[in-house]
């Protein structure tokens, strides 16, 4: 559950609600962005999520190399992770 | 050296490990590094970081594991909220194995109650909106990390005028944790790896306290490898370039592309009006510790799940055979439990270090150690 995932900004439906669509290895979900109401989100930006919340702000290039390390924790971890988010219903 | 191939950037691993070795050579005596944060505990095992650093450097894995540190009492109490009429408890996937005294979440499900488990707390919160005839309460863990989510859904409720959602507040703070491990004295810790989530939130600054008041060196550090191996390495440079013995040792941040000096603003804002900190809370293995719950506060009152149900509330100590408490202050290793491996695995775990993948236990059993002969012929034999 502690997991902070990579996922890039697909779209920010209104910029007036802290929300966005977030794409996760092609997963599509809403996620909250009240956590970073500082920052100018925009699409194509990559933020790391935790249990439905943006909670920071990272680059690609951090993007990749956390989401390849998290694939290789094994386990399971990232496909349960991706199931979970998956599931979600956040809109 | 047969982990390395498994590494991003072997030619960097090894670099760094030589660099780690010639500084381990100069130290006047081993250190024991602590990590706080259940994800470096899982990459510690799973890339075998233990066997690849020197001797003169032990890794102990502290209190980061939030599902790992709620005692069976609070599990007893969600399994107690889980079986009364009308209500529908929710809460995330690790929680749900977690043996309470007679039970866990999945058992009381299997017997009729409504238990979900939810990827959100916001999921929680849809569930309300969806079921206005239900009671939907939302069985809460975490660090700072999770923390702020509860906050912000909590926000929402109020905003919403949602009646039918509570939060059973079993969020955690980092900082009381650690106060109480180094003022114990049963664990000597000689410096800590900073937990990379949690500082998202809190900072770095939140740790400062471990230099100032103890001269605790602390690196703040991020779940690769290879972020691991270079805390590792800046924490010895404290230890031999003599700032440490001069009384100087200081937190510094590896993990600077994600956390900030002061941490985020909007959710410890959110934190600081939704939540208040509980006089005393009580942690597995570390016990009562003040300050270190954090409560829903006045203003939300009407969604705490403690004050709209008669929880029970009662303490519960630890099943005799687990020694969960003692690995969780780094006091053992998972192996040396008596039942790890054996009566205790992640099918059926006694202790929480063996329910959530970032247990220790868990960690340790998961990456090919079969049970305790095993585990300690592997370590021995290294």
């Amino acid at each position: 559950m502690c997991l902070g995932v990579p996922a890039e900004i697909v779209a920010i439906p209104d910029p007036a609600v802290p929300r966005a669509r977030v794409a996760i290895s092609g997963v599509e979900r809403t996620v909250a962005t009240d956590l970073l109401v500082d920052e100018h989100l925009a699409p194509g930006d990559w933020v790391l999520v935790h249990v439905g919340f943006a909670l920071s702000l990272i680059d690609a290039d951090e993007a990749a190399v956390t989401l390849e390390q998290i694939k290789r924790l094994g386990g399971g971890t990232f496909e349960t992770e991706l199931k979970s988010f998956e599931s979600s219903a956040i809109d | 050296m047969k982990y390395v191939d498994e590494y991003r950037d072997p030619a960097a691993a090894r670099t760094l490990l030589h660099r780690i070795e010639e500084l381990a050579s100069q130290l006047e005596r081993p250190i024991a590094v602590m990590e706080i944060c259940g994800g470096h505990t899982h990459t510690i095992y799973r890339h075998g970081l233990e066997h690849l650093l020197p001797e003169a450097i032990e890794l102990i894995h502290g209190p980061g594991c939030p599902v790992c540190v709620i005692p069976m009492g609070r599990v007893d109490d969600a399994l107690w909220l889980a079986r009364q009429p009308g209500v529908t408890l929710t809460t995330f996937g690790d929680m749900m194995r977690v043996p309470g005294s007679t039970d866990s979440l999945l058992q009381v499900r299997a017997a009729g109650a409504d238990v979900r488990f939810v990827y959100s707390p916001l999921d929680a919160l849809q569930i309300a909106r969806e079921n206005p005839q239900q009671e939907v309460v939302f069985f809460a863990v975490g660090f700072e990390t999770t923390a702020p989510s509860t906050a912000v859904t909590l926000e929402r409720a109020r905003v919403e005028r949602i009646p039918n959602f509570s939060v059973f507040s079993n969020h955690v703070t980092i900082q009381p944790p650690l106060r109480a491990i180094v003022n114990g004295g049963q664990t000597r810790v000689d410096a800590f790896i900073g937990p990379g989530h949690v500082a998202t939130v809190v900072g770095t600054k939140a740790f400062e306290f471990l230099p100032e008041e103890f001269n605790l060196p602390v690196v703040v550090t991020g779940f690769e490898p290879l972020d691991i191996l270079q805390a590792v390495w800046m924490l010895l440079e404290q230890f031999t370039s003599g700032e440490v013995a001069a009384g100087r040792a200081r937190v510094e941040n590896q993990y600077a592309r994600v956390v900030r000096a002061d941490g985020s603003q909007p959710a410890l804002k959110l934190m600081e009006r939704v939540f208040s900190i509980r006089d005393t809370f009580e942690w597995r293995g570390l016990g009562w510790i003040e300050n270190s719950g954090l409560g829903i506060s006045e203003e939300y009152s009407a969604w705490d799940a403690e004050k709209k149900f008669q929880v029970p509330g009662e303490r519960v100590p630890d099943p005799a055979a687990c020694e969960c408490g003692s690995v969780l202050t780094g006091r053992i290793k998972p192996w040396e439990c008596r039942v790890f491996g054996t009566a205790c695995t992640p099918e059926t775990p006694i202790g929480t270090c063996m329910v959530s993948p970032e247990g220790a236990c868990a960690a340790f059993y998961n990456f090919g150690r079969m049970d305790r002969s095993t585990a300690q012929n592997l370590v021995i034999q290294d």
